[in-house]
């Protein structure tokens, strides 16, 4: 039972970072249909930006976390701008293929030695790796800081699209971009704009992904890319709670299978959920039954 | 009264991949009208609307609005110019409500309390929304939808309207409610550029009227020449 806890404890926390993953996904599906495969690398960046915010620039967590958000929101912008919005009205296909030289591209850019080169990093202890004690259960301020920090962006973002004129401008665009535009919404603006929320969260989760587990290297995007691309389409890809509930679950999975079946097998338990998820609920657990408008 | 032109389409030619959608159109709306394109489906009357407010790039020719050259200058910035365009099949916002989606229609104003007081003057005209207030759009019914879009273009306080098959899929009694209001509208002060398969209550309110054919501007007059036209009659009112 303890372990139970304790997994829970682990689980929580890596899921909320995932779910910062996977609302990106989701949110750039949700406006432009398209599935970023590139994001996971996006992420990838996000923990080298707060690598160098942290070790070169002498930042502390909190504006490390800032510096890393902004750089990848920027990075988001521009792959968006130059890669992405002159194929708007392409085949899906040849998005999804430009996605992933995307994703190449980061990777192998990072890999040169003018930047990080191929071999690990270590992220420095920005924060007190101090642990506490709930009975038996062990919870380390790492821990509390990522959830409270997953925890806070998430709800920012919710205020963000239910409550702000650029919100409601983002959810109407990617209802009807049409419509959207003849209420007198700049469209291309918005997708930006979605672009760049998506980026900057994913920054941020890779900020606190290199405080939980500092080893750094230019790979280390596409798995955990990956796994929250299922977390998304469990959640019901383009649905923003869906994405949440999604991440959450899949960190769950994660850290019970190692703990109870198999560490090697925890991968394969991830991605069997998302074959699950299709052969059971194709849209998702929060994805709304989609038909053709008239 | 001279009159004034409020809108004018000049030699407009509009493709669609090799389809040649539009071939030299020109239209031309005064201020205070309405005018009414008819013809047959695909005949292009919906694509004349989309390329005037920028959904379509004009391949050539040009659009002017009160004299100022608009074409191709992007959709959103067509609504700030105040020229509204009500879509074909409504395309009011199915997951927001029915107040939401009349705020999207002022997303364009600067002014927002004189916003709020068009939106009661709109609740006034339609006590179906005023009731449906929090209601999700989506569950409206196709006449309250329609409504929806009537009221959420006049949240952008339009000078010229342009309206694409407003009666399309209604029931008969609700189809002359609408252009009831379609009438009062204009009586408001807002010219009305009207795209209609009901071709003879189109011509019954407007003043003049385009006929098209195949991406071609056939025939032009008054709307009570038009409604009493041999060929007219025979093609498009069914007599």
């Amino acid at each position: 039972m303890v372990t139970f806890f304790q997994q829970l404890v682990n689980g929580i926390s890596l899921g909320s970072v995932y779910a910062l993953i996977a609302i990106g996904y989701t949110m750039v599906y949700g406006i432009i249909k398209m599935v970023n495969f590139a994001h996971g690398e996006i992420f990838m960046v996000g923990s080298f930006l707060g690598l160098f915010a942290v070790s070169v620039l002498h930042f502390t967590f909190f504006p490390a976390l800032l510096f890393s958000m902004i750089g990848t929101g920027l990075i988001g912008a521009l792959i968006e701008k130059v890669a992405y919005k002159p194929l708007r009205n392409s085949p899906p296909i040849t998005l999804f293929i430009t996605a992933i030289a995307i994703s190449m591209l980061l990777k192998n850019l990072v890999k040169t030695n003018f930047l990080a080169g191929p071999n690990p990093h270590s992220f420095p202890e920005v924060l007190s790796v101090d642990v506490f004690h709930i009975g038996p259960v062990q919870v380390s301020y790492i821990q509390i800081i990522v959830l409270l920090t997953a925890v806070i962006l998430g709800a920012l973002l919710q205020y963000f699209v239910k409550k702000t004129k650029t919100g409601y401008a983002m959810r109407v665009v990617a209802y009807d971009k049409d419509a959207a535009a003849l209420m007198g919404i700049n469209v291309n603006r918005t997708i930006t704009i979605t672009f760049i929320i998506g980026s900057a969260l994913a920054g941020a989760a890779g900020v606190l992904v290199g405080i939980m587990y500092p080893r750094l290297e230019p790979t280390m995007g596409t798995l955990p890319g990956l796994k929250c691309f299922v977390a998304a389409v469990l959640g019901g890809i383009g649905e923003i709670p869906g994405a949440i509930i999604g991440g959450i679950v899949i960190g769950f999975t994660e850290t019970m299978t190692k703990a109870y079946i198999s560490s090697s097998l925890a991968d394969a338990f991830t991605f069997s959920l998302l074959i699950i998820t299709l052969l059971v609920k194709p849209t998702g657990l929060l994805g709304k039954k989609t038909f053709e408008k008239v | 009264m001279a009159n004034e032109i409020m809108l004018k389409v000049e030699n407009v030619n509009v493709f669609y991949g090799n389809v040649h959608a539009l071939r030299d159109v020109s239209i031309e709306v005064n201020k205070g009208e309405i005018v009414t394109l008819i013809g047959a489906n695909g005949a292009g009357k919906t694509s004349i609307l989309r390329a005037i407010s920028n959904l379509e790039n004009v391949k050539s020719g040009k659009v002017y609005y009160k004299e100022k050259d608009i074409t191709n200058i992007g959709a959103h910035n067509i609504v700030h110019q105040r020229l509204i365009h009500i879509p074909e099949g409504r395309r009011i916002f199915g997951e927001l409500t029915v107040e939401e989606n009349l705020m999207m229609g002022a997303y364009s104003r600067k002014n927002l309390p004189e916003a709020r007081v068009d939106k009661e003057m709109i609740y006034d005209m339609f006590e179906r929304l005023k009731e449906r207030k929090a209601q999700i759009a989506g569950t409206l019914s196709g006449g309250e939808q329609q409504m929806l879009a009537i009221g959420r273009a006049l949240m952008s306080d339009p000078q010229l309207l342009l309206m694409d098959e407003p009666s399309m899929g209604l029931a008969p009694i609700v189809v002359d409610q609408i252009f009831d209001i379609i009438q009062k509208i204009n009586k408001r002060g807002t010219t009305i550029l009207l795209v209609e398969q009901n071709a003879n209550m189109a011509l019954s309110i407007a003043d003049r009227g385009y006929v098209l054919e195949t991406g071609q501007i056939t025939l032009e007059g008054k709307a009570s020449e038009l409604i009493n036209d041999d060929q007219v009659k025979k093609a498009y009112l069914g007599e």
